[in-house]
């Protein structure tokens, strides 16, 4: 049984554009430990987008490959949660600059990974074994960003002052997005009826109560939610991705015939 | 990566002298241990000197790990594919790697990771000076691999028959991770170098730029070399400037040749007689003025590892906040 091209595509895409966003610690983080922890993080992101786009390009045939699939694609047609492409601070438009800032780092990886542990786990089932195996690695490699940044968003939510403020500040301004999760894209339904994928919906009962809890063992408030839900996985995103797909793809289209 | 002469002066180091004779029991037992080629461990009696050598000269190597993550660090968002983006960022990993072993082996010798940052980020503390130069093209990333950490492959080396032991062992492992990234950075050289005319033209310009500054990284000529002759008689370098840097010229010749490129010296070429290629002048004025301050980087790279420190200040507090709340709590829970 093989898996609807554009389900795998929303997989891979989400671990690549966090990948890359982690990534972007690499050399600036608060302590040599964390630049460690957050490469690593990414490693294994970048680890799943590739196994992914491998799968994906071997249904595709002709001449599709992984580096096809992550660098000679446009934004609209990425299929990652709009939340993986915000740039690691508050909500600032498309060409605004701030520092990063670590409690939004903290609080993604949290956010992200909470699902990614339920969703890998429940892929453990699919009835393509490809994407069970694949399902199977990341989810020890999920189990273990979880670890990491549920740790860090107690620590710093019950930490001082200071970071509690940021950190209830990161999570009021990325919570809205995780509604996305729990919409069906035309590709999660099919790969649903294909028995491949899964029906997201069904995990939000035990999402809820992970956050839940992690957000009160931190100290802090989940805010109740209003507003737009965003619909990046159907390609609609925000205007970061544009700007973060840019930098990671302009060296390999400045050289379009080039095997590296 | 690595630092680039171990023996840079810097603030610390200015005041080392080694007192001659008033040798004690304990000075005796140290020398009998140096001299049989033994190991020093952080529990054992040594000199003021030694310490101060090896404080100076490991923490310089440390900094130099992480000051290294940056140049590259400049390509992982770039990198030209997810296997090459993957492994640029596992080999800056190895470096912070590095740099946590390195700190971790000089806190044996009574120096705090704080203390150390701090001599770093005031500018007191050296690094290597080849992180103070660009990384321009992708290709940089390939010849740092190839050339920068071929050359700290033949520093380290030695280092790891260092006398003290928790630099030797430490040097082991890094060792071992170096000539992993010296392989997949040629590696990588040796693909473009087979691709387009333009990947081709990308490592040759690459090489041209570090070239030199990489025959620099084994430091001054052995003739100016303040530290060496201490360091030698302490077992803590083990090798000269001039002899590593002839060792790095012979072995890399020939890895050029197989790459396609050409070595931006024309004096370059081998000498029968001495058995070792002979080689143009070094500009040593240039070198210094670098160490000093006044590289293209200098600046950018010291500002870029303060701010990250100042950035984190607020996260680091937390966790200690944390930490000593939930040690309140057990406390508590106990009592």
């Amino acid at each position: 049984m093989s898996t609807p091209i554009d389900y795998l595509l929303h997989l891979a895409d989400n671990a690549v554009v966090l990948g890359q966003r982690n990534a972007e610690w690499c050399g600036h983080g608060p302590i040599l430990e964390e630049d460690l922890a957050l490469a690593n993080v990414s490693l294994d992101l970048i680890g799943q987008a590739r196994l992914l786009y491998q799968r994906a390009a071997e249904l595709m045939g002709g001449d599709a490959t992984e580096d096809k699939l992550a660098y000679f694609r446009d934004a609209h047609q990425f299929r990652n949660y709009t939340l993986l492409e915000l740039p690691h601070h508050g909500p600032l438009v498309g060409y605004a600059a701030a520092d990063r800032d670590y409690a939004t780092t903290i609080v993604r990886n949290f956010l992200y990974s909470t699902l990614m542990v339920l969703v890998w786990d429940k892929l453990l089932q699919s009835k393509d074994a490809s994407l069970a195996a694949i399902a199977a690695k990341s989810l020890k490699e999920a189990s273990y960003h979880l670890h990491h940044s549920r740790d860090w968003l107690v620590r710093l939510g019950d930490g001082t002052e200071e970071s509690h403020a940021r950190v209830q500040a990161a999570v009021n301004h990325l919570m809205p997005y995780t509604e996305e999760f729990w919409t069906t894209s035309p590709a999660e339904g099919a790969a649903v009826a294909a028995g491949v994928g899964i029906d997201v919906w069904a995990l939000r009962p035990e999402w809820d109560a992970m956050v839940n809890e992690a957000l009160e063992e931190a100290t802090l408030t989940r805010p109740n939610f209003h507003g737009y839900v965003t619909e990046g996985k159907v390609g609609l995103h925000s205007e970061h991705l544009s700007y973060l797909l840019g930098e990671m793809q302009g060296l390999a289209r400045a050289h379009p015939n080039a095997t590296w | 990566m690595y630092t680039q002469a171990m023996d840079i002066p810097d603030e610390s180091g200015k005041k080392l002298a080694v007192v001659p004779g008033a040798a004690s029991d304990q000075e005796a037992a140290f020398e009998a241990r140096i001299a049989a080629d033994g190991r020093i461990e952080p529990q054992d009696w040594m000199p003021e000197a030694y310490r101060k050598t090896l404080v100076r000269q490991i923490s310089q190597h440390a900094h130099s790990e992480i000051v290294g993550m940056l140049p590259e660090g400049n390509w992982i968002s770039r990198a030209p594919s997810l296997k090459r983006k993957a492994i640029l960022i596992a080999k800056v990993q190895d470096e912070g790697g590095h740099g946590l072993y390195l700190y971790s082996a000089a806190e044996t010798l009574g120096t705090g990771r704080d203390e150390m940052l701090a001599g770093l980020h005031s500018g007191k503390a050296k690094y290597s000076s080849i992180f103070n130069y660009p990384t321009l093209n992708w290709a940089d990333v390939g010849v740092i691999g190839w050339l920068v950490d071929g050359a700290a492959i033949m520093n380290q080396i030695p280092l790891c028959r260092c006398s003290y032991g928790p630099y030797a062992r430490a040097m082991i492992r890094v060792c071992k991770e170096e000539s992993f990234h010296q392989r997949q950075g040629y590696e990588a050289l040796l693909v473009m170098m087979k691709g387009t005319d333009e990947q081709r033209a990308l490592v040759q310009d690459a090489v041209n730029r570090y070239w030199w500054k990489c025959l620099a990284m084994f430091g001054p000529p052995d003739a100016d070399s303040p530290h060496s002759a201490q360091g030698m008689r302490w077992g803590i370098k083990r090798i000269s400037n001039d002899e590593l840097r002839q060792k790095f010229i012979d072995a890399t010749v020939p890895q050029a040749k197989v790459l396609g490129v050409t070595l931006p010296d024309p004096d370059l070429k081998w000498n029968e007689e001495r058995g070792h290629y002979d080689y143009g002048q070094i500009d040593w004025a240039e070198f210094w003025n670098t160490v000093e301050g006044n590289g293209p980087c200098n600046k950018e790279r010291l500002a870029t590892r303060v701010k990250a420190h100042n950035d984190g200040q607020w996260v680091r507090d937390a966790a200690l906040a944390y930490a000593r709340k939930q040690k309140e709590r057990q406390v508590k829970e106990a009592a």
